[in-house]
Parts: structure tokens; C-alpha cells; sequence
């Protein structure tokens, strides 16, 4: 267990050293939600319907952008070929990975939603409800990430290819995400999108990492 | 081409390389010739042997090809599927090859079924374009093949390759459904479903030239993706000559 | 030719597609099968030959 932790804050360190990388994904995210109003016009119901919408593509475009970095550098730097040989199997080492990756990447995004939520005028309500949904919605989405990282890690020209592989998985994430919202804020309270939001990521988050691992391991023959 | 230690069973023994290129050359002109009598017979039937449909009126014609093209979409990523547990489990060659020279040809497929189903959307639903559950999927599944074919074409290493996009390929058919379902939801979230082609009460005058000539696009799959696996044997045998050569011309022995 | 009803046009240019589409498909299929059956031919030529084969 005590490895399982040790990768979590090795990951997490890193990442702050060179902390660039996550206020780029910061501005990145905060940047389409600027953009958006822009190209839409100030219509402040019109920005307010569209709101959930704009965070979630926002939010699905940010982790996207994120995903290179996950495995290439301890790819090349012999890291992954190193952590085979640890005493835990890979797939817990992904695990660890994945939390990391998500406090680092997910989370400063879902913090950064208030600015947001305010400058498209969303209520409170359906503010509350976004944050649930990105809660629930962004281990899926991290975890789908990671699985089109690890299988362009050996690619010399894998950063723009794994977006392309897992945008087409991340369409459940982003219905159901988007659903969440609007059906907990709306008129007729419904809570079945919600269920299979958490659903659909709890099974990512359970059974994708097996596929992560075993990419990753094929990638270090 | 190492001498196996056990005896290979039957299909192993099928499944080499080398013996599928022997043995599916005498396939490929019988599978030709009768794809193109199916397609003959089919069309027969399609345009002079089938009535209009009641409802549909003439545009019922354009669902004999666009149902056997969306059942070819989904079949050839099954057919992918299958060979990606060939590749994982039992590392086979072969079963790499099948799925890479499946890829295209699927892409293709899903491709015409996007195509004919929006042709055929135009007048019976008055747009080209409907988000409906089913067309949505179809574009979903389109992507992944996209998806996949640019894959193959960055791996260096095909056979590291082959595995880690059967992994892929596998997590993908895994999630199909689910995209299936999430859309299908989305789309009754949104808007009343519209017209649903009625599989089941379909009068034998329109069934008989649907059946033919979905035998005839599955045909003409099978005879392209035998060719294109002989293909892509022979390519990677030319790469590794060229390479031996290479190696030998400039004085590396390995 | 049958009478194709108020939306020949669409009838045909569906089928017309897909025409298009298929002999394109079977077109690239058998060049890459010429292409690599020629390159094997030109290696055997040259004298290039599988290890196995000596």
C-alpha cells in the first residue's frame, strides 16, 4: 500500500515542480469558456441554457489536452520499464497514476468552474449540479484519457492521435454528464442520469486500468 | 519459421502465414464469381422483382443497400473484435492481419451506411441529416474506425502494434453498446422518436432482395478482406526481405 | 427502366454512391495486392530470398 502512495505523491510532486503545465490547462479551460460568450453573443439566457454544455466541452477538451504527459516521460526516461519489476502489479500502478492524474488535471479544472458558472450566468442549482456531474464524470474521463495515452505511448506523433481514439468512447461521459445537470436543476427532478453517469465511470475506473496495464506492459517489450 | 515443437492442430496449421497465402489464392476467383452473381440476382430483385413499399413507396430501394452496409459495420468491428482476442491470447499473426486489412474496408462500410442512410432520410423524414439514435451510433462507430486505421498507420512495429490496438479494439466493443445505449437515451431526451424501419413485419416481396443482397455485401467483404490480408502478408514479407537485404548488402549479419 | 417515383433522384444518386464507393474500394484492394506481389517479384528477382528457403 505503501508504494500505492509513494506513486501517488511522486506524480503529484513532479507535477508541481514544473507546475506550468497545469495553469496552462487552466487557461485552456478558462480561455473556451471565454471564447464561447464571444462567439455566441451576450445573450445572458441564451449563455445560461448553454452553460452546462460549455463546461462540459470545455472540460472534455482540457483533459484531452492533458493526456500527452501522462506515460511518455516515464516511458523515455526507463521509469515504466523500472516500475514492472515493483513489488506491486502494474494495474495498482496505473490506479496510482490515474488518482494523480486526476488531482492534478480534473480537480484544479472543477475548482476553477465558479469563474465560469459566473461569467455564463448559471443559477445556483444548476451550478451545484455541474460540480456533481464533473465529480462523477472526471474519473471516467481521466481514465479514458489514459487508456488512448498508453496506447500512443511509443508514438512519435502520439499526441494528437489519442484524442481522436477516445473522443468517440467519451460520448456516454458527456450525455449523461450534461443530463445530470440539466435533469437535477430542471423543472422534473429525475435522478436516472445521474445513475448511469456513476455507473459508466465506475466501471471505467474499474475495469480499464487492466487495459491500461497491459498496453503499457506491451508497450515496454 | 522456426519448427513448432508440438504438432500444430488444424487450425493452427491453416492459420500460418504462409499456408493461408497457399491456400485462400484458390478462394479468392470462387468467392469473386459468386459474390457478383448475388449481386447480380440481388439488384434483380432490388429494381424489377419488388414492389414499392406502402408507406416508403419507391425509397424502400435504397434500404436494400443501406441495411446490408450498417450490418457490415458492425460485423466487420465483431470480425475485429474477435481477431483482437486471437492476437492478445494466442499472439497470432495471422489474426493481426485480419483485423489490420479489416479496418479500412469497415471504415468504408460504415462510411456507405452513413451515406445511403442520410439519402434515404431525405425523403422519407425531409432531412439529410437526423440526430436519431441509430444514425448517431453509426457516425460514433465511423470515428472509431477512423480512429483505428489511423492507428495502424502510426505503428513502426506492427506486431507490438497489433496488440496494443487489440487492446484498444477490445475496450471499443466493450463500449459500443454502451455508446449505443447513451445515445439511444439521449435521443428520446430530446425529441419523440421518429420513423423506426419495422424489422419484423416485413412482407417477403421486400424481405427476399434485403436478404440476397445483404449476402452479397457480406460476399464482397469477405473476397476484399481475403485479398487485403494476403496484402498485407506479402508487404510485411517485401519489408523484411528489403530489410535483410539491406542488412546483409551493407555487411550486418544478424 | 422502372419508373423510379417523386425521388429518383435520390434512389440514384444512393445507389450511384455506393457504386462509386464499392469499385473504388475494390480498385484500391487489388492495386495494393498488384504492388505488393511486384515487389516480392522484383526481391525474388534480384536474388533476394527468404532464409528459410537458404
Amino acid at each position: 500500500m505503501n508504494a500505492f502512495f509513494a506513486i501517488i505523491t511522486r506524480d503529484i510532486k513532479l507535477a508541481l515542480r514544473n507546475g506550468g503545465s497545469t495553469i496552462t490547462l487552466l487557461a485552456f479551460f478558462l480561455t473556451i469558456g471565454v471564447i464561447m460568450p464571444i462567439a455566441i453573443g451576450p445573450n445572458k439566457q441564451l449563455l445560461a441554457e448553454l452553460a452546462p454544455a460549455i463546461i462540459w466541452v470545455a472540460a472534455l477538451l482540457s483533459s484531452l489536452l492533458g493526456l500527452d504527459r501522462l506515460f511518455i516521460s516515464d516511458h523515455e526516461d526507463g521509469t515504466l520499464l523500472g516500475l514492472q519489476h515493483a513489488q506491486i502489479s502494474l494495474t495498482a500502478i496505473t490506479f496510482a497514476k490515474l488518482i494523480a492524474h486526476w488531482l492534478i488535471t480534473a480537480l484544479p479544472l472543477i475548482l476553477a468552474t465558479p469563474v465560469l458558472a459566473v461569467m455564463l450566468f448559471m443559477d445556483m442549482p444548476t451550478f451545484l449540479a455541474t460540480i456533481l456531474a464533473l465529480l462523477l464524470g472526471t474519473p471516467a474521463l481521466v481514465t479514458l484519457g489514459a487508456l488512448g495515452a498508453s496506447v500512443a505511448v511509443t508514438l512519435k506523433r502520439g499526441g494528437i492521435i489519442a484524442p481522436i481514439l477516445i473522443m468517440p468512447l467519451t460520448m456516454p461521459v458527456l450525455i449523461f454528464g450534461i443530463s445530470t445537470t440539466n435533469s437535477l436543476a430542471g423543472p422534473d427532478a429525475s435522478n436516472s442520469a445521474l445513475l448511469f453517469l456513476s455507473a459508466f465511470s465506475l466501471l471505467s475506473v474499474a475495469f480499464i486500468p487492466f487495459a491500461i496495464a497491459l498496453a503499457l506492459r506491451t508497450a515496454e517489450e | 519459421m522456426s519448427v513448432q515443437a508440438k504438432t500444430p492442430n488444424w487450425f493452427s496449421k491453416l492459420a500460418h502465414p504462409g499456408v493461408f497465402l497457399s491456400w485462400s489464392q484458390h478462394w479468392i476467383m470462387p468467392l469473386a464469381v459468386l459474390t457478383l452473381i448475388t449481386f447480380v440476382i440481388g439488384l434483380y430483385y432490388a429494381f424489377f422483382n419488388s414492389p414499392a413499399d406502402y408507406q416508403m413507396g419507391e425509397t424502400v430501394r435504397i434500404m436494400y443497400i443501406h441495411v446490408p452496409n450498417a450490418w457490415l459495420s458492425q460485423m466487420v468491428y465483431g470480425l475485429m473484435a474477435v481477431s483482437a482476442i486471437g492476437s492478445l491470447v494466442w499472439r497470432h499473426p495471422l489474426a493481426d492481419v485480419a483485423m489490420k486489412a479489416a479496418a479500412p474496408l469497415g471504415a468504408a462500410f460504415t462510411a456507405l451506411a452513413l451515406f445511403t442512410g442520410s439519402l434515404w432520410g431525405r425523403p422519407t423524414w425531409g432531412t439529410f441529416w437526423e440526430w436519431d439514435g441509430r444514425m448517431t451510433s453509426t457516425l460514433v462507430l465511423f470515428l472509431m474506425y477512423i480512429g483505428l486505421v489511423a492507428l495502424w498507420q502510426t505503428f513502426n512495429d506492427q506486431s507490438r502494434g497489433a496488440r496494443i490496438i487489440a487492446i484498444f479494439t477490445l475496450v471499443g466493443a466493450i463500449n459500443i453498446p454502451i455508446i449505443k445505449f447513451s445515445v439511444e437515451w439521449w435521443n428520446t431526451l430530446h425529441q419523440p422518436s421518429i420513423i423506426k424501419a419495422d424489422g419484423l413485419s416485413m412482407p417477403p416481396s421486400i424481405a427476399t432482395p434485403l436478404v440476397i443482397m445483404m449476402l452479397a455485401f457480406t460476399l464482397l467483404f469477405f473476397t476484399l478482406h481475403m485479398i487485403a490480408m494476403r496484402s498485407e502478408i506479402q508487404r510485411r514479407r517485401a519489408n523484411n526481405l528489403e530489410r535483410q537485404h539491406i542488412n546483409q548488402t551493407m555487411g550486418i549479419s544478424q | 427502366m422502372i419508373d423510379l417515383g417523386p425521388h429518383a433522384v435520390y434512389i440514384v444518386s444512393a445507389y450511384a454512391g455506393v457504386a462509386i464507393v464499392t469499385f473504388g474500394l475494390i480498385a484500391w484492394v487489388l492495386l495494393n495486392s498488384k504492388k505488393q506481389q511486384s515487389r516480392l517479384a522484383d526481391l525474388d528477382a534480384r536474388g533476394v530470398k527468404r532464409r528459410s528457403q537458404g
